[in-house]
This record gives C-alpha cells, sequence and structure tokens, in this order.
C-alpha cells in the first residue's frame, strides 16, 4: 500500500481526511502556501530591520523634525492593531494610488494584496523594531561613545564600527521575539486574500471539510516553522556572544 | 519514549479528533423542550439573507426559517454564518439547521444531512466589468478570479479553467476588490449576480453576468447527519414538499423579487400533480 492509498483509507475507514497527503491539488496548495508563509516572513523580516535601524538612527540624530516624524511613525504602528493596519492600506489607500490599465480595460493596482501585505507587515514590526534599535543604542554606555569620538571617529563611524554591533548584540534577543512575532502574524494576510498557510488551510478544509485535521496540520506546520527559526537564531546568539558581558 | 510533552500533544490530537461526534440528541425534542430553534443564515446574500436599514437579517431565506419555527410553536434565532463555518457550526451544535444558500453536494452530504426535497436551485457564473469583454469560461484562464472562501465551485473552475482564484472571508470584501480590479471577474452563484444586477445599482452599470451559467446545484436544508433520517428530518422534509405544492415558495421569490427561477416552477407542477 503507498503512502496516498494509506492516507484514503484512513480517510474511508476513520474519517481523518488527510487530503493534503494524498490529494495532488490540496497538496499543492498548501505547498504553495506554505512557501508564501516563508516568503512573507523573510522579506517583512528584512525591510522591518532595515527601517527598525533607520528609525533608531533618525532619533540619535540632530533634526528635530525627523525625530518628531519617527516619533509619529512609531506610535501610529505601535498603537493600532496589525489587522486594521492591512486592511487600510488595502480597502482605502490602494484605491487612491494611481493604477495600469490591463488588456481588458480594467484599471488594477500596481501593488496587489501580496505586496500590501509585505508593505503593511514590514511597517507594523519596522515600528516595533525601531524601540528595540533604540533601546539598545541607549544600552551602550555613553563613555565607549566618547572613547570613539576622542579617537578621531565621526558620528557615522562610530556608529557603524563601535556603537551599533555593541548596540545590536544588545537588542537580538528583544528583536527576536519581534519577528517570531511578525512570521505568526503573516497569518493576517489571509484576509487580503494572499495565499498564505491560513488561507490555503481555509480553502482546503472549506472544501474537503476536514476542518479539525487541518487545523492540527496548521498548528504543527507554524510549531516547526517558528521552533526551526529560533533554532537558527539561539546559534546566531551564541556565536555572538561578547564574553566578559551578560549578553 | 515519549517526552511529557510528546504525551500531551498526543492526548491533545486524540481528543481534537474525537471531539465533534458527542451530540446525538433528537434535535426536535431538544428544539421543543428548548422552545427555540437556532438556524444559520447569511448576512450578505440580498435578497435571501441581508441586513434590512435597521440591522435586522430578513430575506426569503430568512422567511423560510421564520415559517418552520412558526410551525413549531418555538422562537426563532438567527446566527449569521459564512460558506466556510456555517457546516462547523451545524456540526459543533451553534445552531440546528443551515438555511443558508448552501449547495446539495456530495462532499458535504459526508459531513451534513440535505433535507429533500432541496427549496432553491442555482448554477455558476461571475460578475465582471463589460469592459472585460468575456465570452466564455475559458477566457478566465490565467486571470485573476474573486470568490468567497468555502464556496463549492472554486475549485472546479480553479481546475477546469486554469482561473487564479483569490478569495475573501465575505461578498462585500470580495466585491470591493473587484471593483478596485483586483481581479477580472467575482465568481458566485448565478442567482445572487442576477438579483445584484437586477437592483439597478449605479455602481454595477457598467458589470453584466456575461458567461452561460455552469454546473447547477440545489440548496438545501442542512441538518446534522443523526437528525436527516430522524423526526426533525421528516418534519423538514414534509415542510419542503408542502412549500412546493402550495407555492409558497413561489410566492416569497415574487415578494422579494427574485428573477422566477425554473426549478421552482418544475418542484411545484411535480408535488401539486401529487
Amino acid at each position: 500500500m503507498t503512502i496516498v492509498e494509506a492516507f484514503k483509507h484512513l480517510n474511508d475507514a476513520y474519517g481523518i481526511n488527510l487530503s493534503i497527503v494524498y490529494d495532488p491539488f490540496d497538496r499543492e496548495r498548501f505547498v504553495h502556501g506554505f512557501l508564501m508563509t516563508l516568503l512573507l516572513s523573510i522579506v517583512s523580516m528584512a525591510l522591518s530591520i532595515v527601517i527598525g535601524l533607520v528609525g533608531a538612527w533618525l532619533l540619535g540624530g540632530r533634526s528635530r523634525l525627523l525625530k518628531g516624524a519617527t516619533t509619529g511613525f512609531v506610535e501610529a504602528f505601535r498603537n493600532t492593531p496589525p489587522l486594521i493596519q492591512l486592511l487600510f492600506f488595502f480597502f482605502a489607500v490602494s484605491p487612491f494610488l494611481p493604477g495600469a490599465v490591463n488588456s481588458a480595460g480594467q484599471v488594477t493596482p500596481l501593488i496587489g494584496g501580496v505586496g500590501w501585505a509585505i508593505i503593511s507587515l514590514s511597517l507594523y514590526a519596522g515600528a516595533l523594531n525601531v524601540e528595540i534599535f533604540r533601546s539598545g543604542l541607549e544600552a551602550v554606555p555613553s563613555a565607549t561613545r566618547e572613547a570613539a569620538e576622542s579617537l578621531g571617529y565621526t558620528r557615522l563611524q562610530a556608529f557603524r564600527h563601535v556603537v551599533f554591533p555593541l548596540a545590536f548584540r544588545i537588542s537580538l534577543s528583544a528583536l527576536n521575539n519581534n519577528m517570531v512575532n511578525l512570521i505568526k502574524t503573516t497569518t493576517l494576510a489571509y484576509a487580503i486574500g494572499v495565499p498564505e498557510l491560513l488561507y490555503a488551510s481555509a480553502a482546503i478544509w472549506s472544501e474537503s471539510l476536514n476542518v479539525r485535521e487541518m487545523m492540527l496540520v496548521m498548528l504543527a506546520t507554524y510549531l516547526l516553522l517558528i521552533a526551526g527559526y529560533t533554532g537558527i537564531m539561539n546559534r546566531v546568539e551564541r556565536a555572538l556572544r561578547m564574553p566578559g558581558t551578560d549578553v | 519514549m515519549l517526552s511529557r510533552f510528546g504525551k500531551w500533544a498526543v492526548a491533545l490530537v486524540v481528543l481534537t479528533l474525537a471531539c465533534g461526534h458527542a451530540m446525538a440528541d433528537d434535535t426536535l425534542a431538544k428544539v421543543k423542550a428548548a422552545g427555540k430553534i437556532a438556524a444559520g443564515v447569511k448576512n450578505d446574500y440580498r435578497p435571501w439573507g441581508f441586513l434590512d436599514p435597521s440591522g435586522q437579517i430578513v430575506g426569503m431565506e430568512v422567511d423560510l426559517a421564520k415559517d418552520i419555527a412558526k410551525r413549531l410553536g418555538v422562537e426563532l434565532q438567527l446566527v449569521p454564518v459564512v460558506a466556510a463555518n456555517r457546516m462547523e457550526f451545524l456540526t459543533q451544535g451553534n445552531i440546528d439547521m443551515i438555511i443558508a444558500t448552501m449547495s446539495d453536494t456530495p462532499e458535504r452530504r459526508k459531513v451534513v444531512g440535505m433535507i429533500e426535497p432541496q427549496y432553491y436551485a442555482s448554477a455558476t457564473n461571475v460578475l465582471a466589468p463589460k469592459s472585460a469583454h468575456l465570452h466564455a469560461w475559458t477566457d478566465l484562464t490565467g486571470k485573476k478570479v474573486c470568490g468567497v472562501q468555502g464556496a463549492f465551485y472554486n475549485r472546479g473552475v480553479e481546475q477546469k479553467y486554469q482561473a487564479d482564484i483569490v478569495s475573501f472571508a465575505g461578498v462585500p470584501d470580495a466585491l470591493k476588490a473587484l471593483q478596485a480590479g483586483t481581479c477580472i471577474a467575482f465568481v458566485y452563484d448565478d442567482t445572487f449576480i442576477q438579483s445584484t444586477l437586477s437592483a439597478k445599482d449605479p455602481q454595477w452599470a457598467d458589470y453584466e453576468m456575461p458567461l452561460k451559467s455552469e454546473d447547477p446545484q440545489p440548496w438545501a436544508i442542512g441538518v446534522r447527519l443523526d437528525d436527516v433520517n430522524g423526526p426533525f428530518g421528516q418534519f423538514l422534509s414534509k415542510t419542503s414538499e408542502e412549500w412546493h405544492r402550495t407555492g409558497y415558495l413561489i410566492d416569497l421569490e415574487k415578494k422579494w423579487g427574485i428573477t422566477p427561477s425554473p426549478f421552482l416552477v418544475e418542484m411545484h407542477n411535480k408535488y401539486a400533480a401529487k
């Protein structure tokens, strides 16, 4: 008996319907959903870290205007629910942006569901990263900074070579928490029709009518995905350990 | 040997899989004893189940649910459902029956009991802007098509015509996405599309239902599998037969301004002749 037949039998005989194993159509949807979740997670993580770094840099700068703007951004995105941000971008902002005209003469938005999901998730996690990096930067002793400057480093050089590496290491565990949260938040993209893991699972369970089985499969998949991520990051944290300090 | 965590995980899995088959009581007796029946209806499917300006759920299917409650002499509780959750609501016992534009398909019959005779029928079509110039289902190949999660034909349209279905939780979201140009068409029941277009709402003036309706399926009242051959199922079956025989469904169709359905005429003739 092949694996496919075994799982068909499991459904026919015991009513345990794991259609993602025996049905090629459901399997493909599930795999695509998983890859989309990975894509959303990786791209949003990268962008949110860039946003966090730029924001933290601006907060430490001299321009009051830029400081105020950054604080405003952080407060707006930290204090509103991410689902509402996503729906706001997709349903309220998108229609007002210029679109492209397709072959059918329809005006189609330049940024689709996937694009908005990435933008929205990056901004949300980015706002939190600004705060994480800021607290990391503040934890670097001012004596260290002054020492670098007295050696002739410019502000940017001191930041790049002395302050940032220390601050990044200090921020790492808080950053990891936020990134784990970001992976989980990608499920919100379901609401705007982005075919990520939850969307694919919902499509499968509402057609194959196997809600309980898919719930378990989804739970296990996220558990493994996040366990994989934290496993890698634990190694990174160990590799970047700073002897003589607590971190 | 399993770790402690592993044991708990296995227990959780077994427990979850074992749930959901616990409800076996006779629903008719339960409903009469409680003096209340809970019906799952749509609230985004004009004019079968929708919200009136005061926020009440009204429509043709709501009238049917009211009629059932009246015949039983019990109070009616309306629970709004969507395609993706209605069958779970029923099997979990949140509602006693589904009257929510649910097509009777062989896959669904494995999970819920379908009451015969079915009370309505619809087929699949698309709502599309006239400028899209759709003529055949194959025009959808490789195009993005909006849909609603849990509709049984999403999969068929995806497999047969290689359309790229982008499905949303509810009808309003999907329509909004269609208007925003996220997709070239909205695939749904032809009955809904027809009544949307015939309402003469200016926002749909440039839209049409350009294809030949496909895959007609009757709509049935859904009950728990244990009930379909029990007293509750028999009662509903007799009620539905009477609706057809007396022309009640045709009257309701007229009341709600729905384009007359050949299915109802055929069923009326069949049962009136008996």
